[in-house]
């Protein structure tokens, strides 16, 4: 979605083009167009790792005036079942939606549905 | 159960989840949930001392503060432990919060807001450096919040053994139930950090939980 000058970017972005990147380019990646100002949908989160990476990269890249961190909100890994487990399967993270926190509010998320509000020309600039 | 039968039963948890005598333990949480009142009490049940200040304005701990060396003693043995009081993990740090709602100048509440982004950074590292986790939660607030997944998920991808502390349990709109139900692969115990409220019950917890198997730790 785009609408102009003012408008604001929501990219979905495919588990195909999050497999291609390694841990520290997915989180240089989100970070990157997240502080452009756009939010992305995952249709694969992230793990916790990389998670904690890119709270760590967040806290550095904030500076208070124009970037004030990240709103993410996802669904825990998918847990597996014994032979999932026996096989050596890992685990797959789920559907995350992550966006500046200036512009993206979580209302609600419960098991089944994350609903997100975007505030757009709030805070920063 | 006095407080002295709760520090034995702590010092067994102890001895029987690390298999040593000298364990550190880090207390996580997002801001404002408690975690300072927290290690406040412990140390100062078991020292007298109290570890840091506490605020109603969030990011009050910005450096991660170490007591170490607590002495408890259990029957004939004693055992030391290390606790780690963390500052909060967040994915956002906005100084207008500090000047809007808390009043703060806009200079300090700058200074804040940089300390505790890098504070954040510090949490996250010293969990390279803990052998358990006393994660709290806010029993008044909702508990499926991300960055309480986000540390769930980081404890059990490092197979740390953690504890739910649902902190707060002396307001009255606190919801322990609820936390016991959003993490029902957890000990959750609820607790007011407080007014020390339920302490004994979270030592014993610990120890029926965690049993005499000591979990061997992931790094990274």
């Amino acid at each position: 979605m785009k609408s102009g000058k003012t408008g604001i970017t929501v990219n979905l972005v495919s588990r195909s083009k999050l497999e291609e990147l390694t841990s520290g380019e997915k989180v240089e990646y989100i970070l990157n167009e997240v502080k452009k100002g756009k939010i992305l949908v995952l249709e694969s989160g992230l793990t916790p790792t990389e998670q904690s990476a890119l709270i760590q990269q967040t806290m550095k890249k904030i500076d208070h005036d124009t970037f004030i961190g990240i709103e993410m909100e996802g669904y825990p890994e998918e847990k597996l079942g014994f032979l999932q487990r026996l096989l050596g399967i890992p685990r797959k993270p789920r559907l995350t939606v992550i966006g500046p926190a200036h512009l993206l509010k979580t209302i609600k998320k419960d098991d089944a549905v994350i609903e997100t509000v975007i505030v757009p020309g709030k805070g920063v600039t | 159960m006095g407080w002295f039968s709760g520090f034995s039963s702590l010092a067994r948890f102890l001895q029987r989840v690390f298999g040593k005598k000298h364990a550190r333990i880090g207390i996580y949480g997002p801001p404002n949930v408690g975690k300072t009142t927290l290690a406040n009490r412990i140390a100062m049940d078991l020292t007298g001392e109290i570890i840091g200040t506490v605020s109603d304005i969030p990011h009050e701990t910005r450096r991660a503060k170490l007591k170490s060396n607590l002495k408890i003693e259990n029957g004939n043995s004693s055992l030391m432990i290390d606790i780690v009081d963390t500052p909060g993990i967040a994915t956002k740090v906005d100084y207008k919060e500090f000047v809007k709602e808390y009043g703060l100048d806009r200079e300090e509440a700058k200074r804040r807001a940089k300390e505790a982004t890098e504070g954040v950074i510090e949490a996250i590292r010293w969990l390279d450096d803990i052998d358990g986790v006393v994660l709290v939660m806010d029993s008044t607030q909702d508990p499926f919040t991300q960055v309480n997944v986000t540390i769930l998920g980081n404890l059990e991808a490092r197979n740390l053994p953690v504890l739910i502390a649902a902190n707060k349990i002396d307001i009255e709109e606190s919801s322990p139930a609820t936390l016991k139900s959003a993490f029902p692969q957890h000990p959750v115990v609820p607790i007011s950090a407080l007014t020390g409220h339920n302490m004994d019950t979270l030592y014993s917890k610990m120890v029926e939980h965690f049993g005499s198997k000591r979990r061997k730790k992931k790094r990274g």
